[in-house]
């Protein structure tokens, strides 16, 4: 599965659009990364727990969307965008989602 | 009495810890910035046509910053008069070069030598009040051949 966030691959031409594929990912953190997280909060510098947790659920919303991708029939997703919006306290959604193509 | 010491020596820390961190921080990525010069990062969004790629991946890097106490006191002070809060811009400024920094490196690994359309989104990962921490994402389209 080929994955790109460019409308156009050179080289390689769309023979047919499939149109959207989604996934997303909930996460919330636990409390020994919040109590980390609160003493980096005086101190300043990396969150390391949460740039890991992130990229978990992040890869995560990634994989969900490649197997929506697969299960239609396609053998890429352009035009991938990411976002993230934090929907409660604590927990964040990370959100991907991208066109859906035949390439040939 | 109590609180005012404890409130006194939350600065002193994040002062000193903070500062140190950030310096740390500033060298690394200098450093780190002109190692991975050669690989160019461009925003542009149709490549050239006549350029060719094997393959194409998609690279992501982030990273999750959070301001110190002082820093924080700082811009909680500058609410009150308006105008530049610099402790929150040194934030962001880093947390965004890390990001494109860590991008850069997975695409060094793959061995790409070129990113197109490279996005970067930021949010906020507060802990209850206000921006406590930076969330930044940088991705784009590394091109290998």
């Amino acid at each position: 599965m080929l994955l790109s966030n460019l409308e156009i691959i050179p080289g390689q031409r769309i023979t047919k659009h499939l149109g959207l594929v989604q996934g997303s990912s909930v996460r919330a953190k636990h409390v020994g990364r919040d109590l980390m997280a609160s003493l980096k909060n005086i101190f300043g510098g990396e969150l390391k727990g949460y740039t890991e947790l992130l990229q978990e659920s992040r890869a995560e919303a990634v994989d969900r969307m490649e197997q929506q991708a697969k299960a239609i029939g396609a053998n890429a997703v352009l035009n991938i965008r990411f976002s993230t919006s934090s929907v409660a306290a604590g927990a964040a959604e990370l959100f991907a989602y991208g066109t859906a193509v035949i390439l040939e | 009495m109590i609180d005012l010491i404890i409130f006194a020596s939350l600065l002193a820390l994040g002062y000193f810890f903070g500062r140190m961190a950030e310096t740390r921080h500033y060298k690394s990525i200098i450093k780190r910035e002109k190692a991975l010069a050669r690989i160019p990062v461009l925003a542009t969004k149709i490549p050239d046509l006549s350029i060719k790629p094997q393959h194409t991946i998609l690279v992501t890097g982030s990273v999750v910053i959070s301001v110190d106490y002082f820093k924080r006191f700082l811009a909680g002070l500058r609410n009150i008069i308006g105008g530049r809060v610099k402790s929150y811009e040194s934030l962001v400024d880093r947390a965004r070069r890390e990001a494109i920094l860590r991008m850069k490196e997975q695409a060094r690994v793959k061995g790409a030598n070129l990113i197109f359309n490279v996005k970067l989104e930021t949010s906020s990962i507060s802990q209850g009040r206000g921006i406590g921490s930076v969330e930044v994402l940088a991705y784009g389209t590394a091109f290998i051949d």
